[in-house]
């Protein structure tokens, strides 16, 4: 890891920084951009033995829901060239529990605000979620997910109808007492629409993106490899059309922007920065490396400084 | 868990489709027979979880069947080359509830770890008090036979053509046999079928399609008797034959 420090050369001998990788996410400082996505880091327990998870930006936990759930069918995944497909469908304990269990075990090994994602079959079950949430010191954000494919009746459906994500926001801003943060779903016709949707409703910010729906058929059996047919794409695979939506919605919001989809070393989160992200998640890439995030987080300061940037917060939207 | 980069000391056809892989490598973390380790292949972006055959310090030993284009990519993988692999991962067989005389049923691909558990239970019981049953479907599949009879175990064989032991499967051997525990892996057709048979409580080691293999995904989810839900790759693979809800 490159340290602040002096340089000595035949020129003499001077003082230089170390890179600058903090950013400000609505009103927080993040040492780092780096964010494991919700789905892939659980509530931190998995990953707390493995390594210090306070070297993270933050992590956005398990999507949470009124109710308990256990989820779709097995098997629920799938491989991809360069990636995979999952259907899980929202398995989370509840929102009870997440408050009661989940945020009291968490505050011994994580000691930073963590992102509260959340997810609904109803706009009064998002609000009434968000709501029980509300007035936890731990959460620093809300994550609205708007965007699962994995669950019928809720979820995406409210991340492809601009309408509906306007309303799913402004009911969820009427109760959070953190910055609300709208999840949107790639598998739309123009994601700029629901990004202004989100805004118009008062969101602070826009994560994107959750997966691309996708599917695999097993030539043995002749049938979907997923239990529920279809499932969310995501892993390396897909980084080119996560970068273009958030390239999109730059240009067409005033928010701060969370760039996810496929990062998976460190040199892809300054091209999503570029692209005008202001924090970067990390998803399928912490299931196939546990340490994926703990090794980007590492590797910043030395790609930041090959490619001659001194402050993350510069290079944000620098690609337009 | 831990990462560990293990070196292909040899990767050897044994039987129909059938490979042993020897590799040498930190194993520290391997503390239970019944667990799997999973391993990074080039050019495949999810892991191949592999469950133990037989661990020792310094040496690993997996057999693996070739199923797909994952499990082909390994068979031609040649001595020297290095592995990225997760080590330690899921609960293994819990030895203390064995009884005197217990049976160890492994059926195909669900055979290697019935070797390491032999192997560990063996430290611990009269070797001739233990049955071990496997199954396979024809005489070319066959692998591992001498060297569970090597250990000194009571050892039966059932093939689906009778072309070796028994005439059928690994219940047509089991429903005449006494004992006081049974442990088992393999496909959920047998699995269902020893579950009617059965007549003591016993463990089952669980497959299932993982995305990450250490607890993080939900992927490999199954709902247990009691409505509560378990990982097959964080709390299993192997669960009580109690605890398990037959669909």
């Amino acid at each position: 890891m490159i340290k602040g420090g002096f340089a000595c050369g035949p020129e003499g001998c001077k003082i230089y920084e170390a890179p600058d990788t903090s950013v400000d996410l609505l009103g927080i400082r993040l040492d780092n951009p780096v964010i494991p996505a919700s789905g892939t880091f659980g509530f931190g327990k998995e990953f707390k033995d493995l390594y210090d998870i306070n070297c993270l930006g933050t992590f956005s936990f398990k999507g949470t829901t009124l109710e308990p759930r256990f989820g779709n069918p097995t098997p629920r995944i799938a491989e991809t060239p360069n990636g995979m497909i999952n259907a899980v469908g929202l398995q989370n304990p509840g929102v009870i529990a997440v408050r009661d269990k989940e945020l009291p075990e968490m505050k011994e090994f994580f000691h930073k605000p963590v992102m509260a994602n959340v997810s609904g079959f109803a706009i009064d079950e998002y609000q009434k979620t968000v709501e029980l949430l509300s007035g936890q010191d731990q959460i620093g954000w809300f994550e609205v997910n708007i965007s699962c494919p994995n669950v019928h009746g809720g979820g995406m459906a409210f991340g492809t109808d601009a309408n509906m994500a306007q309303k799913v926001t402004e009911a969820v801003k009427k109760v959070a007492d953190k910055p609300v943060i709208m999840k949107l779903s790639p598998n739309v016709t123009d994601i700029t629409e629901i990004a202004k949707a989100c805004e118009a409703g008062g969101a602070d910010g826009i994560s994107l993106i959750n997966t691309l729906l996708g599917m695999r058929i097993d030539l043995r059996t002749k049938k979907p490899v997923i239990a529920n047919t279809m499932g969310g794409f995501s892993g390396s695979a897909i980084l080119p059309v996560a970068l273009r939506m958030v390239y999109q919605v730059y240009n067409t919001v005033n928010l701060p922007i969370i760039g996810m989809g496929g990062v998976s070393r460190a040199r892809d989160v300054i091209e999503m920065m570029l692209a005008g992200a202001t924090a970067v998640g990390v998803g399928a890439a912490n299931l196939t490396d546990p340490f994926a995030s703990k090794k980007i987080v590492e590797e910043l300061p030395e790609v930041m400084e090959k490619y001659g940037i001194s402050s993350l917060k510069d290079i944000i939207g620098a690609g337009h | 868990m831990k990462e560990v980069f293990f070196k292909i000391e040899s990767n050897e056809l044994i039987a129909k489709n059938t490979y042993e892989m020897v590799l040498s490598g930190d194993t520290q973390e391997i503390t239970a027979t019944g667990q799997f380790v999973n391993i990074k292949l080039d050019g495949f972006f999810l892991r191949r979880p592999i469950s133990v055959c037989h661990a020792e310090e310094g040496r690993l030993v997996l057999i693996y069947k070739v199923v797909g284009e994952g499990t082909e990519l390994m068979a031609d993988l040649e001595p020297g080359r290095s592995l990225s692999v997760l080590t330690g991962l899921g609960n293994g067989y819990d030895l203390e509830v064995s009884g005197e005389a217990p049976v160890l049923i492994g059926g195909g691909a669900g055979i290697p770890p019935m070797y390491g558990l032999c192997e560990a239970l063996i430290e611990r019981l009269k070797p001739e008090n233990i049955k071990v049953v496997l199954g396979f479907n024809t005489e070319d599949e066959i692998f591992y036979l001498s060297k569970f009879v090597e250990l000194g175990v009571d050892v039966r064989v059932a093939t689906a053509d009778g072309s070796v032991g028994t005439k059928g499967f690994v219940t047509d051997v089991l429903k005449d046999l006494d004992y006081t525990y049974f442990y088992t892996c393999g496909p959920m057709p047998m699995f269902k079928a020893i579950e009617k048979v059965a007549k003591t409580s016993g463990q089952y080691s669980f497959e299932e399609r993982m995305g990450c293999g250490f607890g993080a995904c939900m992927g490999c989810s199954m709902t247990m008797a009691d409505g509560s839900y378990k990982r097959v790759c964080k709390e299993g693979p192997v669960f009580r034959r109690e605890e398990i809800l037959w669909k």
